[in-house]
């Protein structure tokens, strides 16, 4: 029985600490963000609900079938209908959960970037963000290994003498325009990052040799803070960044102060 | 019992020498005890890591002098810096999946408890299988040689993604000699569980006793053959990799490393290899490695739940196919881990279908547990209390998955303590909790004493409640954003709100690993003083309760059993007792 | 019975064994222990005509413009400085003087030994940067590095011939305190949180190096009579030797010119 009560007890407390919310989820801040908490919560619901009944039933069991004078253990094998009959419910309601969920995948990673998407490259390096905007050209120019100098101010190692690197701009932080799809290209000079950013529920991998893009849109200004995700030395814990999320006329006025020099 | 007089190929002689006997030993039962005493001394060594890891996330920058001492460079004047914490998470990560999770389930129980099942006098090569444990324990001692060594442990993960374990010392401590000695020390475990797994493989095929069908097999059996096949599909691929990344290392080639990296101002000189490529090897071999690691503790759970509740295990045949299922489909899972590496995101898909695909034997097997308990007639023992407390981590540690096998929840959630979360409930604790029940169960056949049920019962009641405490809130931790691997909390705003909860999670850590002194010191205590244990304590059907605890040198005095029915015959209506063994020949039980 | 113990003994002892055993054999003495090479057995040079060199290091190019340091990421670098803070690499002071020039006696002194300095030589990282930029030690002297900041830095020498280390030190947190056992000119630290930070250190047997300051000017003191090269490095301009010879008691002038 105290086993039983122990188990109730502990589904009771779990329970309390998903449906309270009392360490939780930012407040969203991107178009896709909405669709992926509801999928989250969904799953929740139906998680939580075979959760809390295969705790409670196996709390039940042992409470309730518990040895005791007179008690004979009832001599079966199983049951092949019931086990056909939690086959076939355990696939339908799993499959019928994660399958409509892959739309939100798919709206993420496989659809089309827009075009008016504004491009930003983000590179990752121990311990450091470095964020480039194209400039009025809208074009990156071209970077040489050989060129970097984090110490002289040219962390990228963008060659001055392609005209299109002219007016790029290299900066430890990024701002981003309030409604206006967002294309990052990440990638890494030296070991993998992640960039992550909690209020976008934006993830992605920084893998030295790729150039990965992902994409979104902002839907509330503020300002969050970008942490890499994936273990990339002893300062790991340390490489933050932040994202300024700004109205079309703040983000135009803020990159045209960024481009004092 | 009945029995078999047989001539069989692998009956070896007693050895005399008490080398032969007790170190170099070819006697599954001997190196089954010394696989188990090597995971105990890993596992002491990987939770007293963790209390340090607690320690640094919850209470950064405390000064613990000892610590000085010991590691003048990774804790100066006693203080933890974060390359040290980084270096002590990679080796508690290592210690436990290879050396405590790989070795007890399989190496221990299995191989002590596999041969005597079926009704074998020993593994099918009792030569490989000593070297396999000794390759083993050469794995664990260069590892742990990684502590000491300049730059000390290494401090990429247990997964060891390059190109940061690939790069040397440039990229960080510990990635120089400490990160050559971990590569090593798993290609040698490698080598080793490939050993390991052929034999179990042969001998459950080869040496099975007359009657005992493949679908009369006790389910601990089918849990360490199915891992075993695992391991052999498995290990092999590791090791390649493992392989590659010693040559990237020390030969210049660029497997893992691509071209024009500047790593701290330096020009790194490779070109051409693809990080992501580990990350497929390393997968490869992971995800089946969780199977490794519960598979033998779901064989074991089934085997207790049916002797204390006193009812034949429910659904045998859905049992053991759903391990054959759950060890197949793990084959094809990989990719789950790499959602958001950069592969095509049109794989994330495939690979979350087969994911959710695991998902439907898990439940079968929950499923069918509950069943087993239903109208039995439930003892608990302590035994009996972790296989309950398996069940319930099971499902706790299970449901959390469906989460993470969706790419799109997987955006939020990867990386975070949530992950965390969900494998420590059931790849870390439900699989320990199978090794808790397995020794509370086997112990008095293995030394011949009992383990103090008393004492048993304290330790499962802190370390059941406790590991709730541990792992539950890490759920929430990852929902509020908290990616791991962070040294401390301290560098970022948001992590703020989460640090009572991280204290909180240290607090109940420090109480569950104290308690672990209870079972130590319960284990010791019995081994010289315990009560002296009969033949079939728990009066259970399976070979291995008909013979002397603990069993003679080759299991069966030369007289092998016979078997003549199914594993679980409990309560078997108009039996003299309320348990037929599977080697009566009489369905009413009676051994004469 | 007997058997349990056995192996439980034999076991326990033997993975102990193997894991403390095998790593402390693994154990190398670190480098900054090892035995000093054997300059301790060469006598002292002879100081009572004891000369100096002196003199300015000067840069006749046109003045590069320093690049802008972004310092954004880290509130707390932030906040120590106001206005734009530029890059180190070149510093011109007045009349073209080349600031931080590491100048020292690069041949000359080879059948001298010195003693090792009790003192040590500090490094300190204050608003995000090293202070000084470049500095001098003797092989074997103690490097005490500071954190006056109240941001967590990591230490990052990157020698070629020396050993590499890589540490992290927390806000104002203590002192690292290390040493280098042999001459290298000179050794780039980088810290990887804020990747702009970097200081170089020369690394050299005897105590006759030099600093270029503002007016770029360098005095090396006490050096015996002898026939010397002398040689100035500078981060982005490489380096310049030249021969002189030091009579007894002689202050001699010396001058360097760097073009870009």
């Amino acid at each position: 029985m105290i086993l039983a009560v122990t188990i109730w007890l502990i589904t009771i407390v779990s329970t309390v600490l998903m449906v309270g919310k009392y360490w939780w989820f930012p407040e969203v801040a991107s178009a896709h963000g909405g669709d992926l908490d509801r999928q989250f919560m969904l799953t929740l619901v139906v998680t939580g609900v075979v959760f809390i009944l295969a705790q409670v039933g196996l709390g039940y069991a042992v409470a309730r079938y518990r040895d005791g004078a007179g008690k004979v253990a009832n001599y079966t094998h199983g049951s092949e209908k019931l086990e056909v009959i939690w086959t076939v419910a355990t696939t339908v309601v799993f499959f019928a959960m994660v399958i409509p969920g892959q739309s939100i995948w798919a709206d993420l990673y496989l659809a089309e970037t827009p075009e008016d998407a504004l491009r930003i490259e983000v590179t990752g390096q121990q311990f450091a963000w470095n964020i480039r905007y194209p400039g009025p050209d809208g074009e990156f120019g071209r970077l040489a290994p050989d060129l970097i100098d984090d110490e002289g101010g040219n962390p990228l190692g963008l060659d001055l003498s392609d005209t299109a690197a002219q007016d790029d701009l290299v900066l430890p932080i990024m701002a981003i325009p309030l409604g206006k799809p967002i294309e990052l290209l990440l990638r890494s000079k030296d070991v993998t990052h992640a960039f992550s950013v909690r209020e976008l529920r934006v993830k992605q991998d920084l893998v030295p040799g790729l150039l990965i893009p992902i994409q979104f849109t902002a839907t509330r200004t503020g300002r969050f803070e970008i942490a890499c995700a994936e273990l990339c030395g002893l300062q790991h814990y340390n490489m933050r960044s932040f994202l300024e999320v700004l109205s079309e006329a703040d983000f135009a006025q803020w990159l045209k102060d960024q481009a004092e020099e | 019992m009945a029995e078999e007089v047989q001539t069989h190929a692998a009956h070896h002689e007693a050895p005399s020498g008490w080398v032969r006997k007790y170190v170099f030993s070819t006697d599954h039962k001997v190196i089954g005890i010394q696989y188990y005493m090597l995971a105990l001394f890993s596992v002491l060594v990987g939770v007293g890591l963790s209390v340090l890891i607690r320690l640094n996330l919850a209470w950064p920058g405390t000064e613990i002098s000892i610590l000085g001492t010991l590691f003048p460079e990774g804790a100066p004047g006693g203080i933890m810096t974060p390359e040290f914490y980084l270096a002590m998470l990679t080796m508690h990560g290592t210690i436990m999946v290879f050396f405590v999770l790989t070795t007890a389930p399989q190496g221990g129980f299995g191989n002590y408890f596999l041969p005597i099942q079926i009704g074998a006098d020993d593994m099918a090569f009792p030569i490989l299988n000593m070297l396999s444990f000794w390759v083993t324990f050469l794995a664990l001692a260069v590892i742990m040689a990684a502590f000491f060594v300049e730059g000390g442990a290494p401090i990429s993960g247990w997964t060891a993604y390059p190109p940061l374990s690939a790069l040397g010392e440039i990229a960080g401590p510990g990635l120089g000699t400490g990160q050559s000695l971990w590569v090593v020390s798993i290609a040698l475990f490698c080598v080793a569980s490939l050993l390991g797994a052929l034999n179990f493989i042969t001998t459950t095929i080869d040496m099975r006793a007359k009657g005992l069908t493949m679908m009369r097999l006790p389910l601990t059996v089918w849990g360490w053959f199915v891992t075993a096949i695992l391991g052999l599909l498995a290990f092999g691929v590791l090791l390649s990799a493992g392989v590659l990344l010693l040559l990237d290392r020390w030969a210049g080639t660029s497997f893992f490393i691509p071209g024009g990296l500047v790593v701290s101002d330096q020009a790194i000189d490779h070109t051409g290899g693809s990080p992501l490529l580990w990350q497929h090897l390393f997968w490869f071999f992971g995800h089946p490695e969780v199977y490794i690691a519960i598979l033998p503790g779901m064989g074991a759970v089934s085997h207790i739940l049916a002797t204390f509740a006193r009812k034949p295990v429910f659904g045998y045949n859905a049992m053991a196919f759903a391990i054959i299922a759950i060890g197949a489909v793990s084959f094809i899972v990989w990719g789950h881990h790499m959602f958001l590496s950069g592969m095509s995101p049109y794989t994330a898909i495939v690979f979350s279908l087969t994911t959710t695909a695991v998902a439907v034997p898990s439940a079968i097997k929950t499923f069918n547990w509950l069943g087993t308990l239903w109208g039995g007639r439930i003892q608990l023992t302590t035994a009996m209390l972790y296989a309950l407390g398996f069940v319930s981590l099971f499902v706790s540690g299970g449901v959390t998955g469906l989460f993470l096998n969706q790419p799109a929840v997987d955006v939020y959630l990867h990386d975070t303590y949530f992950v965390v979360g969900h494998f420590h409930m059931i790849m870390g604790v439900a699989a320990i909790f199978g090794i808790f029940a397995a020794t509370y169960y086997w112990f008095s056949k293995m030394f011949g004493r009992h383990l103090n049920e008393f004492w048993g019962k304290v330790h499962f009641w802190i370390t059941f409640v406790g590991v709730y405490c541990i792992f539950m809130p890490m759920h929430n931790l990852g929902i509020g954003g908290q990616p791991r691997r962070y040294a401390e909390l301290t560098a970022f705003d948001f992590l703020q709100p989460l640090v009572s909860l991280q204290q909180f999670i240290s607090i109940a850590a420090f109480i569950t690993a104290a308690a672990q002194i209870i079972f130590v010191a319960n284990f010791v205590y019995s081994l010289f003083k315990g009560r002296v244990a009969e033949m079939n304590p728990w009066r259970a059907t399976t070979i291995e309760w008909e013979v002397p605890s603990p069993p003679p040198h080759d299991n069966f005095g030369g007289k092998f059993p016979v078997v003549y029915r199914g594993p679980y015959e409990y309560s078997v209506p108009g039996a003299e007792e309320d348990f037929v063994p599977q080697t009566a020949p009489d369905a009413r039980g009676s051994t004469g | 019975m007997e058997r349990a113990k056995f192996i439980f003994a034999l076991v326990m002892a033997g993975v102990l064994v193997a894991s403390c055993g095998g790593g402390g054999g693994d154990a190398e003495p670190a480098a900054d222990e090892a035995p000093a090479p054997a300059a301790d057995a060469k006598p002292a040079p002879d100081l009572s005509q004891a000369g100096s060199v002196a003199g300015k290091v000067s840069f006749g190019g046109t003045t590069p413009k320093n690049a802008r340091i972004r310092m954004d990421a880290d509130p707390v670098c932030v906040k120590e400085h106001s206005g734009i803070v530029r890059s180190q690499d070149v510093l011109i002071g007045d009349d073209g003087a080349l600031i931080n020039t590491f100048v020292w006696v690069k041949s000359g002194l080879e059948q001298y030994g010195f003693d090792t300095p009790a003192e040590p030589v500090t490094l300190d990282q204050k608003g995000c940067i090293y202070t000084p930029h470049v500095l001098g030690i003797q092989t074997r002297q103690k490097l005490q590095v500071l954190n006056s900041d109240g941001t967590t830095h990591n230490v990052h020498p990157l020698p070629r011939n020396n050993r590499e280390w890589n540490q992290s030190q927390r806000a104002k947190g203590k002192p690292l305190v290390r040493s280098f056992p042999r001459a290298e000119i000179m050794i780039p630290v980088k810290c990887n949180v804020h990747p702009w930070m970097k200081a170089y250190i020369g690394v050299v047997p005897h105590p006759y190096y030099a600093v270029t300051g503002t007016d770029g000017a360098f005095s090396i003191e006490n050096l015996p009579p002898g026939d010397y090269v002398i040689e100035a490095w500078h981060e982005k301009f490489g380096v310049q030797e030249q021969q002189v010879t030091v009579q007894a008691s002689e202050a001699k002038e010396v001058s360097f010119e760097f073009s870009g």
